[in-house]
């Protein structure tokens, strides 16, 4: 009795709830997609760790200007002379250093902090206990020239230092928390490191008659950091104040007095052989802006608005500063 | 140990040869060094090997500058053999050629029992490519180098190194991404592990973009998709290297002997012949066809065929017309007059075309490039991109810098390293000229000059600090010049900025202004070609001084 025209309720049955499966499956689906939607935002920027500052301590002098042939003895001194590397770095901190390597450019030419004096922080570092020592910059030119054309790769990593080059996938959008400055793309190994030390080359800059510590900041963002010469001391005073670091050292090794901040030629650099380091971000700009600029404290509006954000002072001469001559 | 069979051996050649020539446009890029701070960048393989290998390139670099360029003599080391035994390099070495085996050798609807016999005979439209090629070679003779659209290594390198390996990269580093944003540590391990290796060996350290990569793309995956209708078309019917290299075969003293008494009509030699010239029996064998991938030779059951010198039987020549050779040489001679007809090459040049360093006067490059894209692969900064129609139609997939994407680097001299016909001479980072001691008396090399859009300049248009261009600026003395002037903001008030200027004395063009202009969409400081060192037409000023 074979039935031509009919199916089994059994078939029946499966058919129905594979319909009625994928149909609630299907609504469920969207009724979940539905409740989804939102308008697209970019990226929430964090909020990130702030200060890498070390407490005040009296029986040291502020500042240290130091004077003599080697890079690397000056750096050593410099930082003897503040109380040496075991009260800036502790044990197992991991610590950033942060040199100018901006520019496809070689050492004479004066625009990227001296390779030697680099290293010897780096050494320092790793001699007082730290866990890890990065070497990182944001370059303008290619980053990859920069770091090898500066030798501050080569000097660095024979150091110890670990090198990390600006990756387009190593940014993260943060709240810089600034006046002028919010979110923006900020290199990582600028976020949670223990301690930073800021190594800048002193050069020309036709924007701000000098080029200094606080500017070197600029070297820990991405995304289109071309906008901050629009409000420059602002966005100076604001990268400075989100990351205060633990030292300055100024390079004056060479300096670069004319076609700054590129420079190229060496007839625009001058030999000064020099060192300056501080754990006062402020006094140390203004010392070397004094010293080789003759530029007071009012033709760098960003001193002062530094100085009124507590970031440090820019009367230098009230500091108690040594100076030495190797 | 057994000796492995002579079609093994010509696979392991292929293979061989396809990595090596990977390898080498991989490594056609600066990857840095953290254990030397040597100051002259050049690049430590010889990345412009197969171009050297490569006797098309060679000729048609002599029929244009009737001089050869540096390595191109290796270029012999390909043509002699060949005159002894053939086109072995299209089968054994080409790595072209092995990528068309490749696909030609999967299984498609289209090559099927007959249909896959049919199509492996010898056609008459494989005489197309010497028709290209006569083409092609007149052309040059009257001074243009468009051979390198067809010539296989600008091909491959064009299309792999502008478009299929970006792409690579780009589905390599979103995976990457996805892993190592997973929210589980040993995902995330994996995924950094994966990214030392895969960045050691072939990620780019920014993800590089180029001006019709699709189009590039999409050619090249029609190409390979070809051979699933005709094995290796390409090769049969439009390679104008195989081509030369199959005239050249002419009086090679190998070549295929046929047994008839051993044949039994079988046609399994037909099955994986690769060039279509027809190893069967009853018919002559077209020599200037065979790749010499001795698959025929492979197949026969009866060892019914050999390759052998001096072999007894006729074979078939290139089999050429008169009538469409002679087609071919005027359809060349017509050629450079036409693409020249247009206003672009003299009377109306494009402002926005900026050749890379060392490249020399338009009418030379546009001789010599072959526009295989090299340059533009090895660009650290991704500065240049092939040309549409910035060079006329001639000078289609030329490279020009476009300084929104990539400024010309200071010191760099990579492409002229690179370049294998020397439409990019070869220079030095001080005969460029860019950052050296202005008394030293060389006179840089100059792509162009900048200049400003004042109704865009923030300076000049919205009473709003900025000079970043100032800033890039990489000569010294600086080519951009300041001036403080006293303006006036939207509610009236008196305001101090520095509005910038060019100095054409100074300006080589190298577009990092350009690049740095915070003015996103359209800069407000732009190169344009005038003022070029390689022109003595293309120019402003009376004198520029020599600096």
């Amino acid at each position: 009795m074979a039935t031509v025209n009919t199916i089994s309720r059994r078939d029946a049955l499966l058919k129905l709830l594979r319909v009625a499966g994928t149909g609630v499956g299907t609504a469920g689906l969207a009724v979940w997609l539905n409740h989804r939607s939102t308008r697209p935002e970019v990226e929430i920027a964090i909020a990130s760790k702030r200060g890498h500052t070390i407490s005040p301590d009296p029986t040291f002098p502020d500042m240290a200007i130091i004077q003599g042939e080697d890079p690397a003895q000056l750096a050593r001194q410099a930082v003897e002379e503040l109380g040496g590397m075991r009260r800036f770095i502790s044990r197992g901190d991991v610590v950033l250093v942060k040199p100018n390597i901006g520019w496809d450019r070689t050492p004479e030419q004066a625009a990227n902090t001296n390779p030697d004096v680099v290293a010897e922080i780096v050494r320092q570092s790793l001699n007082a206990g730290a866990k890890r020592v990065i070497v990182a910059d944001v370059s303008c030119n290619e980053p990859r020239r920069c770091f090898q054309r500066s030798g501050i790769a080569e000097a660095a990593q024979k150091a110890g230092a670990e090198l990390i080059l600006p990756d387009p996938t190593r940014f993260k959008e943060v709240d810089l928390q600034g006046e002028v400055l919010h979110a923006w793309q900020v290199f990582d190994p600028f976020l949670n490191v223990d301690k930073v030390i800021n190594i800048p080359i002193a050069k020309h800059h036709a924007l701000t008659g000098t080029t200094l510590g606080m500017k070197n900041w600029y070297g820990m963002l991405g995304g289109q950091r071309n906008q901050l010469h629009q409000r420059i001391h602002e966005s100076l005073v604001d990268l400075a104040d989100f990351v205060r670091p633990t030292l300055t050292i100024i390079d004056s090794y060479r300096v670069l007095l004319r076609n700054g901040p590129t420079g190229g030629n060496l007839d625009d650099v001058i030999l000064k052989k020099t060192l300056v380091a501080s754990t006062d971000p402020v006094a140390v700009d203004a010392y070397v802006a004094k010293a080789y600029w003759n530029l007071e404290v009012d033709a760098l509006p960003y001193l002062k608005m530094a100085a009124r954000r507590g970031l440090g002072t820019y009367e230098f001469e009230k500091l108690r500063a040594v100076t030495k001559q190797l | 140990m057994q000796f492995p069979k002579p079609a093994k051996l010509r696979l392991y050649s292929q293979i061989a040869f396809f990595c090596l020539f990977i390898f080498l446009l991989v490594r056609t890029e600066f990857r840095g060094s953290f254990t030397t701070s040597a100051s002259e960048i050049r690049l430590p393989y010889p990345v412009g090997l197969f171009f050297q290998l490569d006797p098309l390139v060679a000729i048609s670099n002599a029929l244009t500058s009737r001089a050869l360029y540096k390595g191109l003599l290796f270029s012999l080391t390909i043509l002699i053999p060949t005159l002894f035994f053939g086109r072995f390099f299209c089968g054994w070495i080409c790595p072209l050629g092995s990528l068309n085996h490749f696909f030609g050798s999967w299984k498609s609807e289209r090559k099927r029992g007959k249909q896959l016999l049919e199509s492996n005979r010898y056609k008459r439209w494989q005489n197309v490519k010497y028709y290209l090629l006569f083409a092609m070679l007149l052309a040059a003779l009257f001074g243009t180098g468009v051979v390198g659209w067809l010539d296989p290594f600008s091909f491959l390198v064009r299309s792999l190194g502008l478009s299929i390996l970006p792409g690579i990269n780009y589905v390599l580093q979103a995976a990457l991404s996805a892993f190592e944003h997973n929210r589980f540590s040993p995902v995330q391990t994996a995924g950094g592990i994966a990214h030392f290796i895969l960045g050691f060996l072939i990620l780019n350290f920014k993800q590089p973009y180029f001006r019709q990569g699709v189009w590039l793309g999409l050619i090249f995956i029609f190409v390979l998709v070809l051979n699933f209708r005709i094995t290796r078309f390409w090769c049969r019917a439009l390679c104008p290297l195989g081509a030369l290299l199959g005239l050249v075969s002419r009086w090679s003293i190998l070549g295929l002997a046929k047994h008839p008494q051993h044949c039994t009509d079988c046609n399994r030699c037909l099955l994986r012949c690769q060039g279509g010239d027809d190893p069967i029996g009853g018919v002559p064998w077209h020599q200037a066809e065979c790749h010499l991938c001795l698959n025929c030779v492979d197949e026969c059951p009866e060892k019914g065929l050999e390759f052998k010198f001096f072999p007894a039987d006729k074979t078939a020549g290139a089999n050429l017309q008169r009538r469409k050779v002679l087609t071919g040489l005027a359809s060349g001679v017509a050629l450079v007059p036409l693409l020249r007809s247009t206003t672009g090459f003299a009377a109306e040049r494009h402002e926005r075309l900026l050749r890379p360093p060392g490249a020399v006067d338009e009418e030379f490059f546009l001789s010599r490039c072959i526009r295989c894209g090299e340059c533009m692969k090895v660009c650290p900064n991704n500065a240049l991109q092939p040309a549409l129609n910035e060079a006329g139609l001639e000078g289609l997939w030329t490279p020009i810098v476009v300084p929104r994407v990539g400024y010309c680097e200071t010191s760099c001299v990579l492409c002229s390293q690179v370049c294998p016909t020397g439409a990019i001479w070869e220079i030095t980072a001080k005969e460029k000229g860019w950052s050296v001691d202005l008394n030293s008396g060389t006179k840089p090399v100059r792509l162009g000059t900048a200049f400003y859009d004042r109704g865009r300049c923030l300076p000049w248009a919205m009473a709003t600090d900025c000079i970043v261009c100032e800033e890039w600026c990489p000569t010294s003395p600086k080519a951009i010049y300041f001036r403080p002037a006293e303006v006036f903001d939207a509610m009236g008030n008196p305001k101090q900025v520095k509005q910038p200027y060019v100095d054409p004395t100074h300006c080589v063009g190298c577009g990092a202004c350009e690049h740095a202009c915070p003015v996103q969409d359209r800069p407000a400081v732009y190169v344009t070609s005038v003022g070029e060192s390689r022109s003595r037409s293309n120019q402003i000023l009376l004198n520029r001084k020599k600096s």
